[in-house]
């Protein structure tokens, strides 16, 4: 381990049982929600909006001035809800957290809670991962049972009823809006807005929405202030994050570091590439962020510099593919995604995306006609930024970036099948067993 | 004879100026992008925006540019006019003046085809599609999907008159939002995602809406179509004809398509005054009663045998003339309330003129010398006082024997509507109904005959509006409490019945108190004035008898002679005394266009056009004249009028007119009478004598039932709802019936059974529909609203159509 690491959410996985209420206690926890429930809502905005924390949900939006936009004397019940639908392929860091420290997320949830003075608080989970729902549900209760949750929290008049809900599937209900609407019993489809999820959000009601980690790390910036939450990160993007290494590295896994930090120096933090591994494509923050190659290893990895080099910083996803991945094969995998989660509402997205697939199909069996690349490069600016909601931008943007960085390979995709130039199995783990 | 709506006093609205397409205009506040761009000249192409549904920004059609949205920023990506308000200083660039639009647009229409199938040379849209006509104007004439299209098994049927073709359907979302945001009723919705979303409907609850077929008018595409008219017909050989529905007193406008002689098809028309774009599926498929196999074709007169033999019509007029002759002072005439006010006007003054009597009524149905003196004095000539569009700015709407979504269907839509926007709908009845759940209205829950204690003990404003219905005829002092509640609080009242000739009746003086342009009978000056008007030396003085007391007359022989239009004996207060009149009076006349119990009892048939073959003009609930035209000319199809007329001629009194032009020229000329309007009497509230064992019955005609106005279209009949008895789960058991079981219900005439299901009435009440599931409960029972009925357990009734 280096110094450029600061493990802060990441520090407590390894404990025993870290998931217990007894065992987060141990080391600190809820110590933060204490403070914070001796200070006014609106100086823990303050705190907050100060800190100079930005939505880890991707967007980057700063946590404060979103809890500051809930009107206050709007007579309906404000709602905090808290986006665990994690979904987004390569994006892996909400899931193992809420399953290693839940109380962190929970203890989150009732000081933000308390700064918008919202009386109820849901976390949406992505439902597929059964074991993170029980683990939440079992946390909630320990929680309830310390007084941390229900009425007069800690006899400080606070209350907060906390609904760990569990969504069915649907990576758009990762959309605020969409969330919202699956959370109220619909089918999730993303809402026109305004009005914004501020001032009819919930069942029509001012709701704040934050992803699982902007809202864990509420405490640590209780606890230790906003000068060390600034000491880490850059001038804008401020503070530490969680960075999701995955693909053709020796150690993947969630690396904990202030932002900024260089890919290069994350993947010497992982043990850098495979044997015999390359880089030649990776993903900044999931599937959904354009992707970058080589020549942009030493881009600070924050909101500025990666959307200065043509990307978002996303999720923090970072999928790193070597020089045996076929672009295009992966493209389309991708595109199926988007094709199959799509919610159908908007045309842009439901028919492009299925469009999208059968050309790219055909490239990836070798049977591209010419032409096929410009057709792609067409219907993703007929897609991009005329969709209802990012989901079709997301499932665009692979493409445009891969055919900016790999146009050969797609030329390619008229001749040869991708599984003729690019082996699938080489780019497997075992791939190197089978040579030897 | 009837005011025309003045225009309402315009309240200032605040204007904003923005610049589309280079070309400054102002349109008010809160106007949506896409229906500014009209106002210049553009259009910009749309398929899930429709002007009365709340916007969705589904289909991404009618993107535009906006260059500044009012801050001096502008937008980076193109927006969905049809989902943003305009803002001072806005500059929008439509697809004609911005290539990045215009590619916007071009690329989603693309999108929009590559899943739709190319089947528009067999699809009913095809010719009037708005997908069709947009591609044509903004899309790209060659594709470049050469790809597998998506398909679905077809069709599937949403209802039994509405089907569903999935693969043409561009997920609009225009007949979801429909049914949730217009009528109400749910069970329609998109289901499924991703290219795999579609339209679904809920198997275990049957989509059956009284509004279905406005999803067919408003889809954008071939998607949902008409179970009838599928694949029978082509847009561009359809000739089209506005018109007005027959078949409630709402006047809502229509447009007819014929060809070859043949009405294929009825679709809303678009009057945002009145019904705006709805109508009801009964307006919209009860079209084929006249083209049933007992149509009247030709005169008959019954020979010597006895029976009714074909003849020519100067035959047919001379025998008519010749019996009404012989029955001179002693003939009565019932209108019923299916006429034109024209025709309706015909009858009027054919009684006076020719005739010289005042037994003239057109009410068809339970009716009081109250209900007389209350359209006198604050019905006839009134014109629009209350009007659909005014029940929108109500504080509150009563409603008093009135049952808006069997009885009404705009004024229920427009109610619904209202009360989405803060309306209070107050329900004088006696239980909670789909339609009063749907309008969010609170139920005072009144026992039949109650409605006075009720209306009495309300609380309004200045601002309400109370709605009384025809049923309030059987409440003894009925609409003398409606008249009181309204006097108490200044409300507003208005009656709305349930025939669309009903009020035009009224105005010209069908009734046997009233003459035409509401002059008083009994007052000297008002019979003086139409006898000069009309050029007779006098009107006949003598108060006339009312339906029943015309019924009575024929049987006790006082009256010897009858001429009958459009009455459905079923109707009448007593069907079985109505028969005996019919059967003992000495001569009958009928001009029908069908072959009723009139018909086939008269001495003189006389077949008249049915609605489709005549203009004329129908009076609606608020007054309005609602003229149409002929949608069919044929020759041989006489009006109610020319029949008259000939009568009148042969009997040497002509009417001074044959044509309904010339009936409406005079009727314009004679005018509603200028002097003081007659005053109600009013009647002290009666309850009905409650023998014991015995319960009150509630019951109104649903709005699809067995009515013969219906016959000819068994898919839409197939959408009515299950006739049914409700009473409060006390009442049921009280007889010894469990709910889901059969009850039935009888009087001394005869019992009806019907499947038992517990509702919110009070104890004491049972409710059954008038007329529905074959089993005819008026005409049954001889009993209707309010009166004293016996139920008890009864065994389940072999399947009285015999159909499966």
């Amino acid at each position: 381990m280096t110094d450029t690491l600061t493990p802060v959410l990441s520090a407590d996985w390894g404990n025993d049982r870290a998931w217990t209420l007894k065992a987060y206690e141990q080391t600190g926890g809820y110590a933060a929600l204490k403070t914070a429930l001796t200070m006014a809502p609106d100086d823990v905005i303050t705190l907050v909006k100060d800190s100079g924390l930005r939505g880890r949900g991707g967007a980057g939006f700063p946590t404060g001035m979103k809890w500051s936009f809930i009107p206050q004397d709007n007579p309906k019940p404000k709602y905090l809800v808290v986006n665990a639908d994690e979904s987004e392929p390569g994006t892996c860091k909400d899931i193992p957290l809420m399953l290693a420290t839940p109380h962190t997320l929970i203890e989150g949830v009732i000081i933000a809670a308390h700064a918008i003075r919202a009386k109820t608080a849901f976390i949406y989970v992505r439902g597929e991962v059964l074991h993170v729902v029980r683990r939440l549900r079992a946390a909630a209760r320990e929680a309830a049972e310390a007084g941390y949750l229900g009425e007069n929290i800690l006899g400080s008049g606070v209350d907060l009823e906390l609904i760990i809900h569990a969504g069915a599937g649907a990576y758009i209900c990762g959309e605020e809006t969409a969330l919202l609407d699956s959370l109220e019993g619909r089918r999730g489809q993303p809402r026109l807005r305004p009005p914004f999820p501020a001032l009819e959000g919930l069942y029509a009601s001012p709701t704040v929405v934050n992803n699982v980690e902007s809202i864990a790390s509420v405490p640590s910036i209780v606890k230790n202030g906003v000068e060390w939450f600034g000491s880490m990160g850059t001038e804008k993007s401020k503070g530490y994050t969680l960075y999701s290494l995955s693909g053709h590295v020796k150690r993947p896994g969630q690396y904990e570091a202030p932002l900024g930090i260089t890919l290069r120096q994350l993947l010497d933090l992982g043990g850098g590439m495979r044997e015999g591994s390359q880089l030649k494509f990776w993903t900044p923050g999931g599937s959904s962020t354009p992707i970058l190659t080589a020549e942009h290893l030493d881009i600070p990895l924050d909101y500025e510099a990666v959307g200065a080099a043509g990307s978002m910083l996303g999720t923090k996803a970072l999928q790193v593919f070597d020089q045996t991945t076929s672009v295009v094969r992966c493209v389309l995998r991708w595109t199926e995604f988007y094709k199959h989660e799509s919610c159908g509402k908007c045309t842009p997205c439901r028919e492009g995306t299925w469009w999208l697939v059968q050309t790219l199909q055909r490239l990836d069996a070798g049977e591209g006609k010419s032409g096929d690349i410009e057709l792609l490069l067409d219907l993703c600016e007929n897609i991009v930024g005329r969709a209802f909601c990012a989901l079709g931008d997301g499932a665009a943007s692979p493409i445009t970036s891969a055919i900016q960085y790999f146009r050969k390979e797609f030329e390619a995709g008229m001749h040869t099948p991708s599984s003729w130039a690019f082996p699938p199995e080489a780019s497997t783990l075992f791939a190197q067993e089978v040579k030897a | 004879m009837t005011l025309e709506a003045t225009p309402e006093t315009q309240t200032p609205v605040e204007l904003i100026t923005l610049t589309i397409d280079d070309v400054e205009v102002s349109v008010p506040k809160g106007t949506l992008v896409i229906r500014a761009a009209e106002l210049v000249g553009t259009e910009i192409p749309r398929f899930c925006d429709h002007p009365l549904l709340e916007p969705v920004g589904a289909c991404r059609q009618c993107l535009v540019d906006i260059t500044d949205a009012g801050n001096g920023r502008g937008f980076p990506k193109p927006q969905a006019s049809c989902t943003i308000e305009v803002a001072a200083g806005m500059v929008v660039k439509t697809q004609v003046t911005s290539p990045i639009a215009e590619k916007a647009q071009r690329g989603n229409m693309e999108f929009l085809l590559i899943n739709h199938p190319l089947d528009c040379p067999v699809c009913d849209k095809g010719g009037e599609c708005p997908l069709q006509n947009q591609s044509m104007t903004h899309g790209q004439g060659e594709t470049r999907f050469t790809e597998t299209k998506r398909t679905f098994p077809k069709p599937i049927q949403v209802s039994e008159q509405v089907l569903l073709d999935r693969e043409r359907c561009v997920l609009c979302a225009r007949c979801t939002r429909f049914s949730e945001q217009i009528a109400g009723d749910p069970f329609i919705e998109l289901i499924e995602r991703g290219s795999q979303q579609q339209v679904g409907i809920y198997e275990q609850e049957p989509f059956h809406s009284y509004f279905s077929g406005n999803t067919i008018q408003i889809c954008p595409v071939g998607a949902l179509t008409s179970a009838d008219y599928r694949f029978r017909a082509r847009p561009f050989d359809l000739v089209s004809t506005p018109s007005i529905a027959e078949h409630d007193s709402c006047g809502s406008a229509i447009r007819v398509d014929h060809r070859r002689g043949k009405v294929m098809r009825r679709l809303a028309g678009d009057d945002p005054e009145v019904n705006e774009e709805w109508i009801t599926d009964k307006d919209r498929f009860a079209f084929t009663s006249a083209t049933q196999a007992d149509r009247l074709t030709t005169p008959l007169v019954r020979n010597a045998a006895g029976k009714l033999e074909p003849t020519s019509w100067p035959y047919a007029l001379a025998a008519a003339a010749k019996g009404l002759a012989a029955a001179a002072g002693k003939v009565g005439v019932l209108t019923g309330g299916r006429l034109t006010v024209e025709d309706a006007y015909a009858y009027s003054k054919f009684a006076r003129t020719v005739l010289r009597t005042n037994d003239i009524d057109f009410r068809a149905r339970a009716h009081s010398d109250e209900e007389a003196s209350f359209l006198a004095s604050h019905v006839a000539v009134t014109g629009p006082v209350v009007t659909h569009a005014g029940l929108e700015k109500a504080s509150t709407v009563v409603l008093v024997g009135f049952e808006p979504e069997d009885e009404a269907g705009a004024v229920f839509l427009r109610l619904r509507k209202a009360s989405r926007k803060g309306v209070k709908v107050i329900s004088i009845a006696s239980h909670t109904t789909r339609g009063l759940t749907k309008m969010s209205g609170e139920l005072v829950r009144t026992v039949p005959g109650n409605e006075p204690a009720a209306l009495a003990e309300l609380e309004l404003d200045a601002n309400a509006v109370i709605l009384v219905g025809e049923r309030l005829a059987s409440v003894r002092g009925g609409y003398t409490a409606a008249l009181a509640a309204a006097k108490k609080s200044g409300a507003s009242l208005a009656w709305i019945p349930r025939r669309a000739g009903d009020r035009g009746s009224v105005e010209v003086g069908c009734l046997p108190t009233l003459l035409p342009g509401g002059r008083p009978l009994d007052v000297a000056e008002a019979r003086a004035d139409l006898a000069a008007a009309w050029g007779v030396r006098a009107i006949p003085s003598k108060k006339g008898r009312d339906t029943s007391g015309i019924l009575d007359s024929a049987t006790a022989g006082t009256l010897k002679a009858l001429v009958v239009a459009g009455v459905e004996v079923a109707d009448l207060p007593d069907p079985a005394a109505a028969r005996a009149a019919l059967d003992a009076v000495g001569f009958l006349v009928s001009l029908e266009v069908r072959e009723s119990e009139v018909s086939t009892r008269a001495d003189v048939v006389l077949p008249i056009a049915p609605m489709v073959e005549k203009p004329g003009s129908f009076v609606n609930w608020e007054g309005r004249m609602r003229a149409f035209g002929a949608v069919l000319h044929e020759p041989n199809s006489l009006t109610d009028i020319r029949v008259l007329a000939g009568i009148a001629e042969e009997l040497g009194a002509p009417l001074g007119f044959r044509t309904v032009d010339q009936a409406r020229a005079e009727m314009t000329e004679v005018g509603p009478w200028d002097g003081d309007r007659p005053v109600m009497t009013p009647v002290e509230h009666g309850k009905k004598v409650a023998t014991r064992g015995t319960v009150a019955l509630d019951t109104w005609p649903q709005l699809v039932d067995d009515g013969r106005g219906q016959d000819g279209q068994e898919l839409f009949r197939a959408t009515a709802r299950p006739a049914v008895l409700r009473a409060s789960a006390h009442t049921l058991g009280a007889f010894d019936i469990d709910p889901g079981t059969f009850a039935t219900v009888s009087t001394e005439a005869g019992s009806v059974t019907l499947p038992a299901e517990v509702a919110d009435l009070p104890d004491g009440v049972v409710w059954a529909p008038a007329n529905s599931g074959g089993t005819a409960l008026h005409a049954t029972l001889g009993a209707g609203f309010g009166d004293r009925v016996t139920v008890a357990p009864g065994k389940a009734p072999r399947r009285a159509r015999g159909k499966k």
